[in-house]
């Protein structure tokens, strides 16, 4: 973290460096080029050199430890993607264990992520772990689903991940990456509720529909922009779709304890 | 279909359309659900950043304008008798501009820059680009990152519309002065716009007959060339896209030099612009000076 401080600051410093080259005191006459600007252009042009490679070195060690972070989050997804294999329904309490033991390593890993730059420039870096984050939210909202059939909160991801809910207080998680990681859940829901149909397990779509579209009209209240949370949004009326269509399916063949949505006989 | 028809089968939609809300309203279910709460703050949260994001945007579009107007006015330089004058009215404008810095500025306080950043950049590139292009007609130099920050530096009146007293924050910026960093990305974009002025003001100064200033100019652009050849892939994607442009640039200038130096005194001073229009490339002219 020093290191990195420094360079910055040692970067700021060369930059700053160039006020006592440049002379303006003496207005240069018009149509001649001053001499002594010919060295500026060379030092100015150098002094931002020095900020961009701080800068790059920067990028290159999150780079690092993203890369850490994302082998962990595919073991995570590897632990809790079994719930969709037909044995895999009996013991989601100890792949959910499982899950919340992999995310100590998530911990450690944003605990190094927080040294690697200066805390107030979150979004400059952002891009770097952006994908990364929203897949961590989405696999935390996905154990907290299977545990308790919950929403997970935003206060519950950062708590998962050690991580802060405001931007003050240092590493936080985006709004936005947080609804990301919640869309992305729904689709692996839609996917669980065919799945668990196939097992044998009746009750489950019909607990799942009851979220997804509470989940839906959730989002319906937010007014998004045309941005990539837009676009992931869109897909949501599928997984709606998908899961009403299972409900359905359900319900005309009696298979379905509690009256679903529709198909009375 | 009859204008009767149309209205009935109208209202028979907005029915439908009323119908299938309140189905959807059942199956919401509870609108004060622990979700919907939550939601109903993500929407808070999100409204009031777009908001911000769209007040920057359109910021940033005065400034693209202001500075570009200034870029043009600065093109008098050349045709005009009084260069003070022109530099005079560019210096109001770009004192217009900085007022529009200084809103973004204050929308920023306390927020961090890079979250909105793409927001305004091109207005700061653009204004980077006006302010290094007067004061290169000034100074014949290149203005440093430092000095133009140095400018974005404004001294804080008390906020009227604000209570005393509001809370222990907004009681430090009242001290603080609000200022506006340039980037050093923003800064090189700029720099690399301005190469292109300076190439077309290197050729109107040639048609005006000036046969100094080009190869100033051309000293000049080889120096900023050259620093960004220093740079090079280093720095962001968007800086190696322009030094193509920019060495576009500097061989249009040298070109204009070459000719000036081998036929310039030949060739009417009416007739150079002819000439610079069409790329020198009669190397072969038998009237090689040695």
């Amino acid at each position: 973290m020093l290191a990195v401080v420094a360079r910055i600051v040692w970067a700021a410093h060369r930059i700053h460096s160039f006020l006592s080259i440049i002379s303006t005191d003496s207005a240069p006459s018009v149509w001649f080029p001053n001499r002594a600007t010919e060295m500026s252009v060379n030092e100015m042009f150098s002094g931002i050199q020095g900020f961009l490679s701080a800068d790059q070195d920067v990028r290159e060690d999150i780079r690092k430890v993203v890369q850490g972070l994302e082998q962990t989050a595919r073991e995570i997804l590897t632990v809790l993607q079994s719930v969709h294999q037909a044995s895999g329904f009996k013991d989601i309490p100890s792949k959910c264990q499982r899950g919340r033991e992999l995310f100590c390593t998530v911990r450690s890993h944003l605990g190094d992520l927080k040294t690697k730059f200066p805390a107030e420039q979150y979004y400059r870096f952002h891009e770097h772990w952006r994908f990364v984050l929203q897949r961590l939210a989405f696999l935390a909202a996905f154990v907290v689903y299977l545990e308790s059939e919950t929403l997970v909160t935003r206060e519950e991801v950062t708590q998962i991940l050690g991580i802060e809910v405001n931007r003050e207080k240092g590493f936080h998680l985006d709004i936005e990456d947080y609804l990301s990681g919640v869309l992305t859940m729904a689709s692996e829901l839609s996917r669980l509720a065919v799945n668990s149909v196939t097992a044998g397990d009746y009750s489950r779509p019909l607990r799942i529909s009851n979220f997804i579209n509470e989940l839906d009209s959730g989002f319906r209240l937010l007014n998004l922009k045309n941005d990539p949370l837009r676009k992931r949004y869109d897909g949501l009326k599928y997984d709606v779709k998908k899961i009403e269509e299972v409900v359905y399916d359900l319900s005309i063949r009696g298979l379905a304890r509690e009256p679903g949505s529709g198909g009375e006989e | 279909m009859s204008k009767k028809e149309a209205e009935g089968s109208f209202r028979k939609r907005k029915l439908d359309i009323s119908h299938t809300q309140q189905i959807r309203e059942e199956r919401d279910g509870n609108p004060s659900s622990a979700v919907m709460l939550a939601f109903k703050t993500f929407q808070q949260e999100l409204d009031t950043k777009h908001d911000k994001y769209e007040r920057l945007v359109k910021l940033s579009r005065d400034i693209t304008i202001e500075s570009k107007r200034t870029i043009f006015l600065l093109h008098r330089v050349t045709s005009v008798p009084d260069v003070e004058e022109v530099l005079a009215e560019s210096e109001d404008k770009l004192d217009g501009v900085k007022l529009k810095i200084k809103l973004i500025a204050l929308e920023l306080i306390g927020e961090d820059l890079y979250q909105y950043h793409r927001a305004f950049t091109p207005g700061i590139q653009e204004y980077v680009e006006a302010v290094s292009f007067q004061h290169f007609i000034k100074e014949r130099s290149l203005i440093s990152l430092e000095q133009i920050n140095k400018d974005l530096i404004f001294i804080e009146d008390k906020k009227n519309e604000e209570p005393e007293g509001l809370s222990s924050d907004s009681q430090d910026e009242k001290d603080k002065p609000v200022c506006f960093q340039v980037t050093p990305t923003d800064y090189l974009l700029g720099v690399a716009d301005l190469t292109g002025e300076l190439m077309r003001l290197c050729i109107s100064s040639v048609g005006n007959g000036d046969i100094d200033t080009p190869f100033e100019l051309s000293q000049f652009l080889r120096q900023v060339y050259d620093g960004f050849s220093y740079i090079g892939n280093t720095g962001p994607y968007e800086v190696s896209k322009k030094l193509y442009t920019l060495k576009q640039s500097l061989g249009k200038v040298e070109d204009a030099c070459y000719a000036l130096k081998v036929r310039g005194s030949e060739i009417p001073k009416h007739m150079l612009a002819d000439v610079f229009s069409t790329r020198a490339a009669l190397v072969e002219s038998d009237e090689g000076i040695s």
